[in-house]
């Protein structure tokens, strides 16, 4: 039999100003089953909270209802209390007479029995609540980053330096993502390699990290603390234990001509090669598409001169898999390319550049040795125009949303620019300056009135060639919009930052949601903003949104941080309001048909098949399973299963059928 | 009984994360409404059976609100989804029962919509006053116990 | 192949010799066009100024007509009545409610889904594969192709691939001999209608387009639209008066172009209708 408490609250006079608590106590007092019934000036308070805790002792109490404010508000205090008490602290529920009775309706006999009714319903579901205990799940204490970018190289150093092991992948050659191709960064103009490299050379040399790079992440399965990753190690078709790193190879591989992804086009790499010299690991690796051998069967002069004797052709492709706890995401991002604008000539123009090209041009281990020279004749460009939100804040042209980062680097590009080419004239075409950031402001104003970088406030129509100038025809909407014709030698274009073109497969591989333009999703926009909604995955750097160093370092570390508390215990417990399916005894063992309907509406891919199987191991019947560890109890499957099966805890059918049996209880 | 105002009673369905916190600031916005409605807390529309709202209207309902998270904003990524397709369909089982749709509101309010709650409730209240009250609940219950119970 | 043909005023009244060249061009290669039944005006840019009911209904009774006779494909080559009937086919096409009222209008209901073929659109399906055997006179000359506004834009409505930097008329061209220059002009404005009311506008923008051709070494502009051609053409005077300049630049019809290297004579082609004499050595 039911022994339940009733304990209403007045809190203060917020409830018993338009409730008569007293009426709602002597009411609740007569219901089927309820032992107990008092009301109370402050039920939270320590006396309120003692007087429910002597009550489960002295009458045994099987449940209690506490009637005042909303669950959201005090449901962890008052379950605590039970649970201080001896009872299970899922058998405490809470009536919400405040929020939902006494601060939304007048004073009157109506608002009153509302209030009966309110206790009357939890009553009624606390009867049926069963003890619930928490759920224990291990937690490897492995991460994975997935990204050598600064925000990669962030979350894996805090994380290791942690005391936790991480295991980071990275898709390129070497890890150090765009800040390794950045010049200088703003608002300090301190040289990016220089402040990078060393974070680089530190993840390499690490005892808590496993550096994979040319590898990808090919699967994921599992759920917090339990994930088991799947990598492809690409094949470097160099054996790395033996290669010394010499580079005699680079200088002799006969492809010498193609583009340099580092260089973003305007330098040459060869087929076996090292991304750039401060690359980690500093050793190459070959590009099968472009390397004569694997395209005509002959060369091998890399393995010719190689002194250690470290090229095999023949090495495959390896997968690895491995068990982490935890994943960090870090891809990053991209830009679009100039030939995305047409009016800006459908990227035909050698000189019409992307921010990151210039980046290059501009970078002492550039193609240029940072002497700012236009690719397609080699002169120093006299006039430079810099043209803003290409592609970003218009939605017709490109994407409507604002990449962020554009107007400090232009700004510093500008100024990179001037202390460069000193007689030199340098344009920027903006819509607007956001610069909001610490010691931004001054930045961009240093470029206007310290380096006289004309700034004009309009758009560029057009751009064309004409005598190997090119005109930019846009107009000064402050100077009463009139058109602007520039005779430019050089055109950079700020253009929109966009997400990685493997984003979207990588977010379906890592069960993550993604917004419309294919960034991965925070868990919530303000207060888990390094969470994604799959527990155990977290978010870093410009994946998430377009970021600048500094916060993709914030949110790295913001990251880490996260993963260094899930990895503080050995054991991680998870409140056990989630979906189970049913057991009983041969020969029916469930009332699941095993249809998994309930498996495609599971928005975590928390349903699993088990197969039931007799002692030869012969299968009976496959049945649904919950996995508690993926389940967040949302009930989707519950209202989806036909045969009834599938139930949630805490808000079972029993429970919720009981508390509209009593809202519709004739009185 | 024929003398005294009609006064419906309504069930509300709502999801824990947005409607009942939405309905959480009515309250502490102190936005008063029709004490008519009852709240049963759900973790998310998509976990709403709606023949439990069926089930309701058996014992006595005069109106339901079933609410939850707006479109792309559920906690659980897509429950509100599965509630809305859900209702989609259960709309013309309730025609085909003889139950005027107009008795349910169906409608997002999330936690920062403490007046659209109030709103919404005290619309509910007068377009449920209008019908009148539901006479025809023991058809359902009839329908409920010898169709939905010996499935 | 049934092709419907809505010439407009213009190929009877300012441009005559547009409708030569078709016409010659498409007995040579065999291609039969069929003209809509009692067509009336497009509208063009008057109506749309003063009335848009009107400047509806004006287009889609054309559409209703060549509706009524069969037609499922009609060929506009004057360039402000193609974009005239793409737009209205698009904003009818897209409104229920509006497609009631222009029916009630037109006394009958609306039909607009004939598919509507611009000069390049059908130049680039039904001629282009035509010409490589037929050419008797290769241009082999140095031009510039001229688009204008009203073949390709709005772009999202009318559909135009590379709508900054068009090709198709630079590509037939190029199968008849001749070199056609890269440049930057190709879809700026020519001043348009303003040639009556501000002939000095005109003047300054056609005097640009065709400095830039004459610059780069073109030796004629190839256009598509009666507006283009009249603007170039016969505002030459006004332009080399305004730029202190003379250009011996003249303008043609690409269908002009394709009937020269067919080897179609001059006369038939409307050649001798010019204001700029065209060079028939080309």
């Amino acid at each position: 039999m039911a022994r339940i408490g009733v304990f209403v609250c007045h809190c203060g006079e917020n409830i018993s100003a338009t409730v008569e608590c007293d009426k709602v106590a002597q009411a609740a007092a007569g219901f089927p089953g309820v032992v107990h019934s008092i009301d109370y000036k402050y039920m939270c308070s320590d006396p309120g909270q003692n007087m429910i805790r002597e009550a489960i002792r002295e009458k045994n109490l099987t449940g209690v209802v506490v009637a005042s404010c909303s669950p959201r508000m005090h449901e962890p205090t008052f379950r605590q209390a039970c649970s201080e008490a001896g009872l299970n602290p899922f058998l405490c529920e809470m009536a919400n007479l405040r929020e939902h009775c006494s601060w939304v309706h007048e004073k009157g006999e109506a608002t009153t029995k509302k209030a009966i009714d309110l206790v009357r319903m939890m009553v009624e579901k606390v009867k049926r609540n069963q003890p619930l205990y928490p759920i224990r799940v291990p937690v490897t204490k492995t991460a994975l980053v997935v990204g050598g970018g600064i925000a990669g190289i962030q979350a894996a150093l805090d994380i290791a330096n942690g005391g936790n092991k991480v295991i980071m992948v990275e898709r390129e050659p070497s890890i150090g993502g765009h800040m390794s191709q950045l010049s200088e960064t703003f608002p300090t103009l301190d040289c990016s390699q220089c402040i990078l490299t060393p974070r680089m050379v530190e993840v390499a040399q690490h005892p808590n990290i496993t550096l994979y790079t040319y590898a990808e992440l090919i699967g994921l399965d599992g759920f917090i603390g339990n994930f088991k990753a799947k990598i492809r190690k690409k094949a470097k078709s160099v054996d790395e234990k033996i290669c010394t790193g010499c580079a005699l190879c680079t200088t002799k591989c006969p492809q010498k001509k193609i583009p340099s992804e580092f260089n973003e086009g305007l330098g040459k790499r060869t087929a076996i090669y090292v991304p750039f010299p401060q690359a980690v690991p500093n050793k190459p690796v070959i590009d099968k598409d472009h390397c004569t051998y694997y395209k005509t069967g002959k060369c091998k002069i890399c393995e010719k001169v190689c002194p250690a004797q470290a090229i095999r052709f023949d090495q495959p492709d390896e997968i690895v898999e491995v068990a982490v706890g935890a994943v960090v995401i870090a891809t990053g991002f991209t830009i679009h390319q100039t030939g995305f604008f047409p009016e800006y000539g459908y990227g035909r123009y050698p000189d019409v550049l992307t921010g990151l090209q210039f980046e290059r041009l501009a970078s002492a281990s550039g193609p240029t040795l940072g002497e700012i020279r236009r690719p397609s004749d080699g002169k120093i460009p006299e006039t430079i125009v810099f043209i803003s939100c290409a592609g970003s804040r218009d939605p017709a042209k490109g994407i409507e949303y604002c990449s962020k980062i554009c107007c400090m680097y232009i700004a510093k590009h500008a100024m990179l620019y001037q202390h460069k080419v000193h007689h030199g004239k340098s344009y920027v075409f903006y819509m607007d300056i956001r610069a909001g950031g610490k010691m931004y402001e001054e930045f961009v104003r240093r470029a206007i009135t310290e380096d006289q970088v004309n700034y004009v406030r309009g758009r560029v129509s057009k751009i064309y060639e004409r005598d190997g100038k090119l005109i930019v025809k846009g107009v000064d909407t402050l100077m009463g919009a009139e058109a602007v014709e520039i005779e430019a030698d050089m055109v950079v274009l700020a253009t929109a930052g966009i997400a990685n073109p493997g984003a979207e497969e990588l977010a379906q591989t890592l069960h993550v949601s993604y917004d419309g333009h294919h960034f991965f999703s925070e868990a919530h926009p303000k207060l888990r903003p390094v969470e994604t909604n799959t527990a155990g995955i977290f978010l870093a750097g410009a994946c998430q949104a377009l970021k600048d160093i500094p916060e993709s370092v914030a949110q790295a570390s913001g990251a880490a941080g996260k993963v260094n508390i899930l990895f503080s215990k050995s054991e991680l417990t998870r409140e056990p309001l989630i979906a189970v399916v049913n057991r009983s005894a041969p020969p029916e063992y469930s009332t699941c048909v095993g249809c998994f309907l309930c498996q495609p509406a599971c928005p975590y891919q928390a349903i699993e098949k088990e197969e039931i199987k007799d002692r030869s191991g012969k299968v009976i019947k496959t049945v649904a399973r919950v996995n508690p560890g993926l389940c967040q109890g949302c009930g989707t499957c519950v209202a989806f299963c036909r045969s009834k099966s599938i139930d949630i805890q805490g808000y079972t059918h029993e429970q919720v059928l009981a508390e509209v049996m009593a809202v519709l209880e004739n009185d | 009984m024929e003398n005294k105002i009609f006064e419906p009673k309504i069930v509300a369905f709502v999801c824990n994360w947005c409607t009942y916190a939405g309905a959480d600031l009515t309250g502490t916005s102190r936005i008063k409404y029709a004490p008519n409605v009852k709240i049963v807390r759900f973790p998310c529309t998509g976990r709403i059976d709606f023949m439990l709202l069926l089930k309701a209207f058996g014992e006595g309902a005069d109106g339901i609100i079933v609410s939850g998270c707006h479109p792309n904003d559920c906690h659980y990524t897509s429950g509100n989804f599965h509630a809305r397709r859900r209702w989609i369909s259960f709309r013309s089982l309730l025609d085909f029962l003889g139950i005027d749709t107009g008795r349910i509101t169906f409608s997002w309010v999330s936690a920062a919509e403490g007046a659209k709650w109030a709103a919404l409730v005290n619309d509910t209240v007068s377009r449920i006053k209008e019908l009148g009250p539901y006479t025809d609940y023991e058809k359902v219950a009839r329908y409920y116990e010898e169709e939905v119970n010996h499935e | 192949m049934n092709i419907g043909f809505y010439p407009g005023c213009s190929m009877q009244g300012s441009s005559p010799e547009y409708n030569e060249s078709v016409q010659a061009i498409c007995s040579a290669l065999g291609i039969s066009l069929i003209e809509v039944s009692d067509w009336n005006c497009c509208g063009a840019t008057a109506a749309h100024n003063l009335n848009r009911e009107l400047s509806l209904a004006l287009p889609a009774r054309i559409l209703a007509h060549a509706a009524a006779d069969g037609l499922e494909e009609v060929l506009v080559p004057c360039a402000a009545c193609y974009n005239r009937l793409k737009m209205v086919q698009h904003e009818i096409g897209a409104d229920r409610k509006l497609q009631d009222s222009i029916s009630e209008i037109l006394d009958e209901p609306y039909q607009g889904n004939a598919r509507i073929l611009s000069i390049l659109d059908f130049l680039e399906r039904d001629v282009e594969p035509l010409l490589a055997e037929k050419i008797m006179k290769p241009l082999k000359q140095k031009i510039a192709c001229y688009y204008g506004c009203l073949l390709v834009r709005p772009q999202n409505i009318l559909d135009a691939k590379r709508h900054e930097d068009p090709q198709s008329m630079d590509h037939i061209m190029q199968l008849l001999g001749a070199e056609a220059i890269d440049w930057a002009f190709k879809t700026e404005c020519c001043g348009a209608g303003l040639s009556v009311s501000k002939t000095g506008v005109v003047a300054e923008l056609s005097g640009r387009i065709l400095d830039d051709a004459a610059h780069r070494g073109a030796k004629a502009i190839i256009v598509a639209c009666p507006m283009c051609h009249s603007n170039l053409d016969m505002r030459r005077k006004a332009i080399e008066q305004h730029r202190n300049k003379d250009f011996d630049l003249p303008v043609m019809y690409i269908t002009q172009a394709i009937g020269l290297a067919l080897g179609i004579d001059p006369v038939k082609l409307g050649l001798k209708r010019h204001f700029v004499p065209v060079n028939l050595e080309l």
